[in-house]
């Protein structure tokens, strides 16, 4: 294990350069100790952590650009930087993950790693930075994992089969505000994996169940409700995710509050589907 | 070169109809044979390849990002215009025509514009069709608000996450392609180069960004589907990877950049916190259907804010300045972006700004949750309701429409909007410009299209709120489809094409030559850095205000910056055989200093103020945009050749024979 000791300077300020910031910052000056996850590269290919101390984070940085600096710092000394993957920063593209603290994106309720702000660490803390770990999201390098299999997951049936130009009037069939806002909720899913991250099962089940119920509640989704659960289930079950046994701390630690209500729809949706539903194939041919 | 948009010919509202109806079509058998290329997944992009792979061709769409439904389409936020008229208010395909034409002060194609607005109310449908769960109102029928600019309720919106909800849909659709075998999917590929064949595009080079090899994909036709180019700016609300580098490329090899001046400084975003900054993020316009915006009157009271010694709160209701209600009384907080972000850039100019940085504006709910406590009271009976519970109530109106939004605000800031004014500011959020593509989305290159927000087509200098989603999707569901068939119906006896041959092998060795160059500088400073100084320059020089002397100096310090970062940078790791972002990053900035500086070019050139761009030099005593129709009714396509050359000018003019050339009052 190596440590390295990081200095930081602030950078030059982008947009204003008239400015001194500093004076307004209540907490400028945090010093914390990052034990952070790396693997591949010209660090263990089986990973290792490795830990480096920080200083002169400010409390309004974001966890993210926290890490940039650090990556700043390590460029700067010809180091190569921690890989992480990030893109919106602002909580709803589901491409930032990590496991903070031995928590999928940090500490905070409902937040993801890009929007947890350095205000809630303290000076002097040690922070651990790790993967999300899970059979089916295996890592890549440093902090970033191949979250592919949810997209095969989708591919095998999360979809209402609608071709483009095939639909009537929007308001042609009424939907009730409360079935809506339910399925919203299941579909402010944002894809990033922390349920699977969460759960020592490596379960699946909040997200396919999200998917399955923001599409089942909805008139339009109905119809291909049973063969759409039992599709996603075989495929889930295909990419080597775990089981679910009701532990709930992928609800606890869903940074959209996707509730574990939509798995035990998923349950009923997939037990119905099982009994009763038998894919037949029309007869060919025609009069034609 | 003569700029051909090809408009059909006819009354304007029967153009697309007839066009669509006598277009050459390539028939189900061929389509088979015909192989095409779409980068990008956002709306435009997945919503392309979804339709085109269901039409029966052969698709193969790439996306940088690890899934397709990352692209930054995701964090659209407040809404989707079409005209429906589902509110009975006096919308139509005209109206929303009309406003968008004005909205983009008069610089857009009339004949898009107008196909865009009437295809706007076929996406809803598709939408819903898909299980986008848009707001609804108790009879289960779709909900509507207002955005700025109009004068109508036309906006559909699903919460504050309209966008992701819209591409989720189009992602569904991509996905059940995919799982046919009618879409190839390529995560993690980022294009580097088009490739042409006899003058025509028929394939790109792809990186695969983990093991970093590069890839030739031929393919009939190329569809570009890959956003803006606001993160010239460093700080944008665009996602940390958007990038110009797959437009660029394609100018290189010989596209148009049209309009590359027109950016939007979008009016309602969190303020710069600190030096460390890495993005901005928006909050949505739809908060002007209820956020009051204002500054306090008296200079002192905006300092002793700024120094802590007071706070919103303390300004009583007098010493308060709602400067959009009051410079434009018909339309008042919900007027265009680009009017509102001057004018609160000039409130903070006159030393009124409330935040310690001095560039913030108070964006006001209090009087919104006092009105909608009354009603929510009065609905269930109470008449005489004390303040305290009026609130309370008004509160949770507020958060059912909002809700999202203030605790996103609240987890950035650390202070709670319900109680305390929203600080704000303006920041980039849209570029109206991009490739040059005539009616049937296509670019000069035959064969290379562009939709969504890469082209430039229906904006015009100003694009107005919801409408991003729609023209996304417009292009990508309902325009590309067909268009596309135009140039592939002369295709269908061309076999495969070759990705050995010496095209695909030159344009792979020229995409290894810039990586080397780059592997190779081992200077000393970051990428990171250099960007960040380049943004310095694009904001202040080219952002909100621009004036002649600036702009020429702008270019100049953009060529030296340039210069000195192919000496000085440092890309760390190696080009091959690992993942490395730093490389990916160090492609995307070698491109945005080239496009930095045709913005400055374009921004020099246009001598005059309209929409988004504004040139000191030219505004009225009030200090508004002066446009000048004489001389500058024209879309700006530049062709751009390499660093030696200045870059060519080509004009194509606009006509206008449906709207009257107003100047754009909301006053």
């Amino acid at each position: 294990m190596e440590i390295y000791f990081i200095n930081l300077k602030l950078f030059n300020f982008v947009n204003s350069s008239t400015i001194n910031f500093s004076t307004f910052f209540a907490m400028e000056n945090m010093h914390l100790k990052l034990k952070i996850w790396r693997q591949g590269g010209k660090f263990a290919p089986k990973g290792e952590f490795v830990t480096y101390e920080l200083d002169n984070v400010s409390e309004h940085m974001s966890f993210l650009e926290m890490l940039d600096v650090l990556n700043e710092k390590l460029i700067s000394q010809r180091e190569e930087p921690v890989a992480f993957e990030h893109d919106c920063r602002e909580g709803i593209c589901g491409t930032c993950s990590m496991v903070i603290n031995g928590h999928p994106h940090g500490p905070n309720a409902g937040t993801t790693t890009c929007q947890l702000h350095m205000r809630f660490f303290k000076d002097g803390d040690t922070v651990t930075i790790e993967p999300f770990r899970a059979k089916s999201f295996p890592v890549i390098k440093d902090l970033v994992v191949d979250r592919e299999a949810f997209d095969r997951i989708i591919q095998a049936g999360g979809f209402i089969s609608a071709s483009t130009g095939q639909a009537q009037d929007a308001n042609a069939i009424p939907v009730s505000k409360e079935l809506a806002s339910a399925s919203f909720d299941a579909a402010a899913c944002i894809g990033c994996g922390a349920c699977v991250a969460a759960c020592p099962n490596a379960s699946a089940m909040l997200f396919v169940s999200a998917k399955v119920s923001h599409l089942a509640l909805l008139p339009q989704g109905k119809v291909e409700a049973k063969r759409r659960a039992l599709a996603m289930v075989k495929q889930m079950d295909q990419e080597g995710f775990g089981n679910c046994s009701n532990i709930t701390a992928c609800e606890a630690e869903c940074p959209k509050g996707i509730s574990v209500e939509n798995i035990a729809r998923l349950n009923r949706e997939y037990i119905s589907a099982a009994f009763a539903f038998e894919e037949k194939e029309d007869k060919g041919g025609g009069a034609g | 070169m003569a700029l051909n948009g090809k408009v059909p010919a006819g009354n304007l509202t029967e153009k697309w109809t007839k066009y669509r109806a006598t277009m050459p079509l390539v028939a189900p058998n061929n389509k088979r044979r015909l192989d095409i290329i779409v980068v990008g997944s956002g709306l435009a992009g997945a919503a392309a390849a979804a339709s085109l792979g269901e039409l029966g061709y052969n698709v193969k769409c790439f996306t940088f990002h690890d899934s397709p439904r990352r692209a930054h389409s995701i964090a659209a936020q407040g809404g989707i215009n079409a005209a429906k008229n589902y509110r009975n208010d006096g919308d139509s395909t005209y109206r929303l025509f009309y406003d968008t034409i004005k909205g983009g002060d008069y610089r857009a194609r009339e004949a898009n514009v107008y196909r865009l607005a009437e295809v706007s109310a076929s996406i809803i449908d598709q939408a819903v069709a898909q299980g986008v769960p848009f707001a609804r109102e108790y009879g289960g029928l779709l909900d509507n608000r207002s955005f700025g600019g109009v004068q109508v309720s036309r906006t559909f919106y699903a919460r504050g996450q309209t966008g992701q909800q819209l591409l989720i849909g189009a992602y569904q659709s991509l996905s059940r392609q995919i799982s046919l075998g009618s879409v190839e999917m390529f995560n993690r590929h980022e294009m580097l180069d088009v490739v042409l064949v006899d003058g025509k595009a028929r394939g790109i080079i792809a990186r695969n960004l983990l093991t970093g090899e590069l890839e030739r994909h031929a393919a009939h036709a190329v569809v570009l589907a890959t956003g803006g180019y606001g993160n010239v700016f460093y700080l944008s609300t665009n996602a940390m990877m958007c990038n110009v580098t797959a437009a660029w490329r394609s100018v290189r090899r010989g596209a148009l950049m049209a309009n590359p001046c027109f950016t939007q400084i979008h009016p309602t975003c969190i303020p710069v916190s600190g030096d460390y900054q890495s993005k901005l993020t928006l909050m949505s316009e739809s908060l002007r259907n209820d956020g009051r915006v204002w500054v306090p009157q008296k200079q002192e009271d905006a300092a002793a804010i700024r120094s802590g010694h007071k706070n919103a709160l303390d300004i009583p209701e007098e010493d308060r300045d709602y400067f959009l209600e009051r410079r434009y009384p018909a339309f008042g907080n919900l007027v265009p972006r680009d009017v509102a972000s001057r004018a609160a850039k000039i409130a903070c100019d006159e030393g009124l700004g409330v935040a310690p940085t001095g560039l913030a504006v108070y964006l006001d709910f209090s009087a919104a949750i006092e009105r909608y406590g009354r009603s929510k009271a009065n609905m269930q009976g109470n008449h005489h309701a004390d303040q305290k519970t009026i609130v309370e109530l008004g509160e949770r109106v507020v958060e059912e429409k909002y809700g999202n939004l203030f605790a996103m605000y609240e987890k950035i800031t650390g202070e709670n909007p319900y109680k305390m004014p929203m600080k704000i500011y303006p920041a980039v959020h849209y570029t109206m410009g991009g490739l040059w593509v005539d009616y049937n989305l296509e670019t000069n290159i035959p064969g290379l299209f562009a939709a969504g927000e890469c082209n430039f087509s229906d904006h015009g200098a100003n694009r107005l709120g919801a409408s991003a989603l729609m023209q996304g999707l417009a292009d990508g569901y309902f325009v590309l489809p067909y268009t596309i068939g135009n140039f592939l119906s002369n295709d269908i006896r061309t076999p495969k094409f070759d990705p050995n041959s010496a095209e695909f092998v030159q344009a792979e060795a020229d995409v290894k030559g810039r990586i080397d160059q780059l592997m190779n500088a081992q200077g000393k400073q970051s990428v990171e850095s250099f960007h960040r100084r380049l943004g310095k320059i694009m904001w202040e020089k080219c952002g909100m205000a621009r004036n002649a002397e600036g702009l020429t100096q702008a270019r100049r310090m953009i060529q030296e910056l340039r210069e000195e970062f192919y000496k000085d940078v440092f890309v760390p790791g190696s080009a091959t055989g690992d993942y490395n972002p730093e490389l990916e990053k160090a492609l995307r900035v070698a491109d945005f200093f080239e496009m930095g500086e045709l913005m400055v070019i374009d921004a020099l050139n246009r001598q005059e103020s309209c929409g988004g761009h504004f040139r000191e030099e030219y505004q009225t005593e009030e200090g508004e945009a002066l446009r000048d129709d004489a001389n500058y009714a024209y879309v700006a396509a530049w062709s751009y050749s390499g660093w030696d050359t200045d870059p060519v000018l080509h004009k194509e003019d606009l006509v206008f024979e449906n709207v009257e050339l107003k100047s754009r009052s909301y006053k």
